[in-house]
């Protein structure tokens, strides 16, 4: 039963994204349609990280803005990362 | 005298090089989160052979916690797949937005290329498409990193049985959402930008609190995209 519950998780999920590259197939992108299709991975992107960055507690929602206040000076993204994680352990130090 | 093929493949090198280098934080990140998923995969009894055998088959670390979640004697196996299935909803949305960028790729590498498809991944991957064509070089570049790590991590994990303790003390947790924040910068676009995110967050947020199961990122994704159409309407019309 392991294998199996296996194989189906790898099949259905294997679906999911597979199944978006067909999604589009025959369609027209143009006009409004493209302003919605070229929002979905700005707006995806922040749908993951939503709950962790607004539900979670202080210290992820300071630095989550402190990350995006970095990000927004265009540095490296390493940068990006580096100042989000040193800054959400100290104020999960500080705070917690 | 270059030959012919030359610019060729080492544009593509440079491409799958860049990829790695993209990837090199992520793959850090993500060990601590597989030994950790092996661990608790072992305590429900999974071997490191069926561990790694999920991770090599689903590579979707989301699903993979839920199902271990789920997991008990007898295996439900149905509810596992249903399960997997909802919690990878979003990829639907994501290869329907990756599938825009893919005229560099021949059409017969397409299907088995989303195979390897992870958050991380596809969000460099768009990130890319912005400014360059997405090659089959820089992607694998990104996924095929992400998939040895993954796989070995969470077998090694499986193995060990034990966790080394949490990932939170070191903030590895929080590594994939100031990835997400870093990458989130390049979309912007102005207000309009503005306003989609707030969307997607405020929607997201709430879905995650009242709806069951991972519907929060297809539902804040969607919300996103109608905001910007109403937005182009808008602009449209003025």
């Amino acid at each position: 039963m392991t294998l199996v519950a296996i194989l189906g998780m790898a099949l259905a999920t294997y679906a999911t994204r597979v199944g978006g590259l067909y999604l589009l197939r025959g369609v027209t992108v143009k006009g409004r349609l493209k302003s919605a299709l070229d929002a979905l991975p700005p707006a995806i992107l922040m749908a993951v990280i939503a709950p962790t960055v607004l539900t979670t507690g202080a210290a992820e929602t300071i630095a989550a803005v402190i990350a995006a206040g970095t990000a927004f000076m265009r540095v490296p993204l390493i940068v990006t990362i580096l100042t989000g994680v040193i800054s959400v352990v100290l104020l999960r130090m500080i705070l917690n | 005298m270059v030959p012919k093929g030359g610019a060729r493949v080492s544009s593509r090198s440079a491409d799958f090089r860049q990829g790695v280098i993209d990837v090199v934080p992520i793959i850090i990140a993500a060990v601590p989160i597989g030994l950790l998923w092996g661990t608790l995969a072992a305590g429900r009894g999974l071997s490191p052979l069926e561990a790694g055998l999920m991770s090599a088959s689903v590579f979707a670390g989301a699903a993979q916690f839920v199902a271990i979640e789920l997991w008990r004697d007898p295996v439900p196996w149905l509810l596992l797949t249903v399960t997997a299935f909802i919690v990878n909803v979003r990829h639907i949305l994501m290869g329907a937005s990756l599938s825009r960028h893919m005229n560099a790729i021949p059409p017969g590498w397409r299907a088995p290329l989303v195979f390897l498809m992870a958050d991380e991944n596809w969000a460099f991957s768009e990130r890319r498409a912005i400014t360059a064509p997405l090659t089959p070089a820089y992607y694998l570049g990104l996924a095929l990193p992400m998939y040895a790590v993954w796989t070995s991590s969470t077998t090694i994990g499986a193995v060990m049985g034990r966790s080394l303790g949490d990932p939170a003390v070191l903030g590895f947790d929080f590594a994939f959402s100031a990835m997400f924040i870093g990458l989130l910068a390049g979309f912007w676009r102005g207000p309009r930008t503005g306003a989609v995110l707030a969307a997607s967050a405020v929607s997201a947020g709430l879905a995650k609190l009242f709806v069951p199961g991972a519907w929060y990122i297809v539902i804040g994704g969607i919300t996103g995209a109608i905001v910007a159409a109403a937005l182009h309407a808008e602009s449209e019309a003025s």
